[in-house]
């Protein structure tokens, strides 16, 4: 009984039915508790399902039927008995999952209120979070100074978004400004302690904004390090390529973990006694001089990929080592390694979380401390998940964008 | 004119020499104060420099190890215990996440469109999730929402899984040794007989069935020492023994501590993300043309995947696979955070909390971890060699 075009209408028919059975069966059994194959074994009642939609589906694979969204199934989602088997069982999976997701999300989640005792449905309490909201940004910076944050962030934002529209002259002097100049005038003034504003210890600092504070420089540091690292490592002069390979290497070697540790019990032994650098430029130049050590390869590989030609070119041009590299080198090798660029920035904001081990709460980390608080026991589900979230939209967000770039910069030849 | 030209030499010798001398006196230099400032330090905390606290007596406790340990053990069996642990979880990390992953990554590539679909989502979310975080989220949000010891979940009656963690028979042996001897000597005759099949192969064209004598040595040998070697197996089912009237435990059989699953199951599956974009473009990789031409020399669809697709695909896939191992391997240490006592928290925690030894601990901790990755790049580096294209 082979299923073939000639008797197309009834096979698709037939089909259909063992199929739409085979569904009924799941939808009553999620949403109604009612089991009506509950006469057959209870292994056998539990594949139910599974067999008929397979059996629904062996009917309905006909090739070249003439029908057009059938012939789109089959190819698409019933090409063979295995891959019919799993297009049910992932259908059934989400059939079964999805709805008592959706309803932990939304529709018993609680909204509001603002204590633990408001939350009275069974799905998750984002009381939670709507009452930590402040500090899970900000961290322990104090309420009347938080301004301060939100100005040069807005500083931040509108100096990147300016640079997308200003005339290419005007726009070199941008990134100047805000490569060399705003990050401490950024700096200065969350930190305070000038200028009348107030002096905010960076132990108070924490939440998100820390999280953008810690990526966003080891960001901007990381990057000029790394590519002198990438330089000194193919240097003809043996005494700059080992200096680089063996910093390289002794980086990429080690989990940063470990380099957090080292910056903040063993750094303090290598300065003089009394000397105190603070707790957070501590984790700074540790995260910086570890990424760097990852960007210095990447931008390595871009070096590496550039046809020898380009160097000759440069070199007959009369170009010296520097005037070669930055002008025609580096602009065409960075280029190439985009991706690997932003994977390591990826890597890096990704990373901002361990800064835990030396007693600064980012996001993650502000969780953590909220979910210990006696008042909201019981919510690490919900901190959770919404730190999770929010990591997840700026990371897939900066991959994205990063695929963007990728595409609109390469030159195809 | 010589003495020209003689200048001109020394002034490029020179041009070279001077970064190099300046970069070599800006490091010892560097050396040198850290050196002086770190014995000015000690000096004050009254601790000299060396290695002799390793074999002192420890006095703590380590929840979880494989081998012998407690309190009155020695610093340095702390260490192992730390390594060991480290080991345990990565090779556990690295045995799923390659399952995961090589299963996702064919996936991504399947006609099926729900397959296609769910593959692709599952790499992007587990990719961009911090994986501390993910930890974070198993630890103290999924595994605390298991149920207590006395209604714990029941596989099959013989392993249990409740908050305090996860309870397996233990395997009692008799014998082990000859057992474990059969295994490797299977291993050696699996190799010499591939071997032979090769030389077969290639001098007479002969098919040998290897995959199927090699099976059969693997499961057989072992077999056979259970029948005649004395060697018997068997197992020690946890139960459950009631210590007061709320206070329930698990006796007997092997307890797989909460931390442990945690780290491993958050480490998997964010490998498995990395290793299924490898494997995903390591098939890409493979040419179609290579597909047809082996095709058209009448290779069956089995023939072509094991002997024209994968030894290709496999030589772009091994290499960055490789490194997702050694970053699977550092973000062990991650196992600090929810408290499993790996080699970071052990040593460079509690026995650096204790002894205050900052320089010697951190150095040995960091010394481990690198000479672990410079030993797999040394040994990728030569494997790349050895399969890398030999043309003519």
């Amino acid at each position: 009984m082979k299923p073939s075009k000639e008797n197309l209408t009834s096979f698709v028919i037939f089909g259909g039915f063992f199929i739409f059975i085979s569904f009924l069966d799941v939808l009553l059994n999620t949403f109604l508790n009612l089991n009506f194959t509950g006469f057959l074994p209870s292994k056998l009642s539990y594949f139910a399902p599974l067999i008929l939609g397979t059996i629904g589906l062996y009917f309905i694979r006909i090739e070249f039927s003439g029908n057009k969204l059938l012939d789109k199934i089959n190819t698409n989602f019933n090409s063979t008995n295995f891959n019919a088997i799993l297009t049910l069982i992932v259908i059934f999976t989400l059939i079964k999952y999805i709805p008592p997701i959706l309803n932990w999300f939304f529709f018993d989640a609680n909204f509001s209120g603002n204590s633990k005792e408001d939350c009275t449905g069974s799905g998750a309490c984002w009381v939670f979070v709507k009452v930590w909201f402040n500090r899970f940004v900000y961290g322990m910076y104090p309420d009347a100074e938080q301004w301060r944050i939100n100005s040069a962030f807005i500083l931040l934002f509108s100096l990147v978004g300016a640079s997308f529209f200003v005339p290419l002259k005007i726009k070199k002097y941008l990134l100047i400004f805000l490569l060399f100049v705003y990050p401490i005038i950024g700096l200065k003034l969350i930190s305070g302690g000038d200028f009348g504003l107030k002096y905010v210890e960076t132990g108070a600092w924490g939440g998100l904004s820390l999280t953008f504070i810690v990526s966003a420089f080891a960001l901007i540091l990381c990057f000029p390090i790394g590519m002198f690292l990438a330089l000194g490592r193919r240097s003809s002069l043996p005494a700059i390529r080992y200096t680089s390979i063996g910093f390289i290497e002794l980086w990429r070697g080690v989990p940063l973990i470990t380099v957090l540790f080292m910056s903040a019990v063993m750094f303090p032994m290598f300065l003089p006694d009394g000397t105190y650098v603070d707790k957070l430029i501590r984790v700074l130049i540790a995260i910086t001089l570890f990424e760097a050590a990852y960007m210095a390869e990447v931008i390595r590989g871009g070096l590496q990929a550039l046809p020898k030609g380009q160097y000759e070119a440069a070199k007959s041009l009369g170009m010296g080592y520097w005037r070669m590299h930055f002008l025609i080198i580096l602009p065409q090798a960075l280029k190439l390694v985009i991706p690997g660029i932003a994977n390591t920035f990826l890597a890096l904001v990704k990373d901002t979380p361990l800064i835990f081990v030396v007693g600064l709460l980012e996001l993650a980390g502000m969780v953590n401390l909220a979910k210990t608080n006696p008042k909201w026991l019981g919510m690490a589900m919900e901190g959770y998940v919404f730190a999770g979230l929010v990591f997840w939209i700026i990371c897939y967000a900066m991959s994205r964008y990063s695929q963007n770039l990728e595409k609109k910069l390469s030159t195809e030849r | 004119m010589n003495l020209k030209n003689f200048k001109i030499d020394l002034s490029n010798k020179n041009k070279d020499l001077i970064p190099q001398i300046l970069t070599i006196l800006f490091l010892v230099l560097v050396i040198i104060y850290f050196t002086i400032n770190a014995q000015d330090n000690m000096g004050n905390r009254g601790i000299s420099f060396g290695f002799g606290f390793l074999s002192q007596e420890s006095s703590f406790d380590i929840t979880f190890s494989l081998i012998d340990y407690d309190g009155s053990h020695s610093y340095a069996r702390a260490f192992l215990v730390g390594l060991l642990n480290t080991i345990l979880v990565s090779s556990i990390g690295i045995f799923f996440a390659t399952l995961l992953g090589v299963t996702v990554g064919i996936g991504r590539l399947s006609q099926n469109y729900l397959i296609a679909k769910s593959a692709e989502w599952y790499v992007e979310i587990f990719r961009n999730i911090p994986l501390i975080l993910q930890i974070f989220f198993w630890y103290f949000a999924a595994l605390r929402a298991l149920p207590l010891t006395v209604d714990s979940i029941n596989f099959y009656d013989i392993s249990f899984l409740n908050v305090k963690g996860w309870y397996v028979p233990k395997f009692i042996w008799t014998n082990f040794s000859i057992f474990f001897y059969s295994i490797i000597l299977a291993t050696i005759s699996i190799i010499f007989f591939s071997r032979y099949a090769r030389k077969q192969r290639d001098e007479f064209g002969k098919q040998l069935p290897t995959f199927y004598v090699s099976l059969g040595l693997l499961v057989g040998l072992p077999l056979l020492t259970f029948l005649i070697g004395g060697v018997s197996l068997s197992f020690q089912i946890p139960e459950l023994e009631q210590l007061s009237t709320t206070v329930y435990v698990y006796k007997g059989g092997v307890s797989i501590i909460p931390e442990l699953i945690s780290l491993a199951l958050a480490l998997s599956m964010y490998t498995a993300t990395f290793i299924a974009e490898n494997v995903r473009a390591g098939i890409l990789g493979v040419n179609k043309g290579q597909k047809e031409a082996a095709a058209s020399i009448g290779l069956t669809k089995a023939q072509i995947l094991k002997l024209v697709v994968m030894p290709q695909a496999l030589r772009i896939i091994i290499p960055p696979t490789t490194n997702q191992y050694l970053n699977l391997t550092k973000n062990s240490s991650l196992a600090a955070a929810i408290a499993y006592p790996d080699i970071v928290l052990v040593f460079a925690g509690t026995a650096l909390m204790q002894t205050g030894r900052a320089i010697e601990i951190i150095s040995i901790t960091m010394l481990t971890y690198l000479s672990l990755s410079l030993s797999i790049s040394v040994f990728m580096n030569w494997y790349n060699k050895k399969i890398a294209i030999k043309e003519k």
